[in-house]
């Protein structure tokens, strides 16, 4: 297996620089081999770039691929999106030599010819494929008792023909991953819905991306879970940043703190709040921690 | 003003070829009833696939950008129509005949500035610094030379013209 460069894409480092912060302790932590991917760009992002213009889409994204084919190791992603568009671009450069030919000729003005000889990987499918639950709960410093809504959100599994991460209907693997902790996975309906904000949808709709997020979040306020869990910064954003928006736009009041994967982990590894970047200044946030402190007390 | 006026011949064979594959579509909804945008949107997935390809007016018809693009429905179309690519696809004819929301035009001249959809702001770099990062990722953000590359790249592929032509289309149709 090849070590891994770690690509940062939008969210992550310019909103929520906590998640990048969980994501180096916690690969640092596991021992992997992962550096920095410097001069990487927007990935680009799969739902409104791939909506306007193809080649433009497909050609930036092979900009970033070539970077980390130059280091030779495989790319790591950290969200959804970014993962949805690398791993597409990958296939697409691997699989279709017009494309990839296409793309060389763009790429050449600037010197570079991607090869499609590395592997793109999200953060989720690579620690449940290459290390597993159980050596994963081998790390656990502070077993974490609390019971958790998994959100996968879409482009990490589907389009399963691509993908090859297995039927989307009902997967466990990160729920694996989370139970590896010590939490709780709460089953609730509507699991596998879609957070709303997808395919420029919130941009442009926002009103209508949050009718759909509020449906979600109604449905895991039933299910009384301590947090919700995912794998993406615009999933985070939408049902994070959304129940401020919700109460706002529809008077309706949610109080579920959202954490990246990499910073339950990381709290589960022994780090702080303050060092993943969990806002303990938000009161929904200092309850969670006055919980999980509460726990390991008793 | 007929289609053909508006937009040409070219654009409906175009159309045709995106959407080759929901020929075999059978109309049964289950694309509709997996569709959770549909529950809250007047999106019609099931309408879409079957008007795709037959005419011209899908292209300013909203529907298209009410999708997530979550995927249910191709996943779970017994017909195994690519219904998202499809889409997607769509979509892409529609922007280069000049139709694009003004947030998303806000979303590609973000990328042609910064080479980021979403760029750093200030709270942000004082956030980084806070937590003991660098005030700027390890991106285009900190490597002035990256930054050319993708502005190179994105006037090799046309992207900035392309963007420019949507915002004199959505002015020439607002009078």
């Amino acid at each position: 297996m090849k070590g891994l460069s770690l690509f940062l894409g939008c969210l992550v480092p310019n909103r929520y620089p906590g998640i990048e912060l969980a994501t180096k302790l916690c690969l640092a932590k596991l021992d992997i081999d992962c550096t920095d991917l410097a001069g990487a760009s927007c990935c680009p992002a799969p739902g409104v770039f791939r909506s306007f213009d193809r080649t433009t889409w497909l050609t930036l994204a092979s900009r970033n691929i070539e970077l980390s084919e130059k280091m030779e190791r495989d790319m790591l992603t950290i969200c959804n999106g970014c993962f949805s568009t690398l791993a597409d671009a990958n296939h697409s450069i691997k699989e279709d030599d017009f494309a990839k030919k296409e793309v060389n000729e763009h790429l050449k003005k600037i010197g570079k010819e991607v090869k499609g000889n590395i592997d793109v990987r999200h953060i989720i499918e690579f620690l449940y494929e290459e290390y597993g639950p159980e050596k994963i709960a081998s790390y656990v410093e502070r077993q974490l008792d609390i019971r958790v809504a998994v959100h996968y959100g879409c482009h990490l599994i589907k389009p399963t023909k691509d993908r090859g991460l297995g039927n989307f209907e009902r997967p466990t693997f990160f729920d694996e991953l989370v139970t590896a902790l010590g939490a709780t996975s709460i089953e609730y309906p509507d699991k596998m819905a879609c957070c709303g904000a997808g395919g420029g949808v919130r941009a442009s709709m926002k009103e209508k991306s949050l009718e759909m997020t509020e449906a979600k979040l109604s449905r895991i306020k039933e299910a009384e879970v301590d947090c919700i869990v995912n794998s993406c910064p615009f999933c985070h954003m939408q049902l994070g940043e959304g129940q401020s928006e919700i109460k706002e736009q529809m008077e309706i009041e949610y109080d579920i703190p959202v954490l990246h994967y990499t910073q339950l982990l990381g709290l589960a590894l022994g780090f702080t709040a303050e060092m993943l970047g969990i806002d303990t200044n938000i009161e929904k946030n200092r309850k969670f921690m006055d919980l999980l402190d509460a726990e390991i007390e008793s | 003003m007929t289609d053909m006026k508006k937009f040409g011949t070219g654009i409906l064979d175009e159309l045709k070829n995106a959407s080759i594959d929901a020929s075999k579509c059978m109309q049964c909804g289950v694309c509709s009833a997996s569709c959770p945008s549909g529950r809250h949107t007047t999106l019609n997935i099931r309408k879409l696939v079957r008007i795709a390809g037959k005419t011209n007016d899908i292209l300013s018809n909203e529907e298209l950008w009410m999708c997530t693009t979550c995927y249910n429905c191709q996943e779970r179309c017994p017909r195994n129509i690519n219904i998202v690519d499809i889409l997607l696809d769509i979509r892409a004819i529609s922007v280069h005949q000049g139709f694009i929301h003004p947030e998303h035009r806000v979303v590609c001249e973000m990328l042609l500035e910064y080479g980021h959809a979403v760029p750093i702001n200030e709270k942000n770099r004082k956030e980084r610094v806070n937590l003991g990062l660098e005030e700027l990722p390890e991106t285009v953000h900190k490597y002035e030379d990256g930054l050319e590359e993708v502005k190179t790249l994105l006037a090799s592929c046309g992207f900035g013209k392309l963007i420019k032509h949507t915002e004199s289309r959505v002015t020439e149709d607002k009078t």
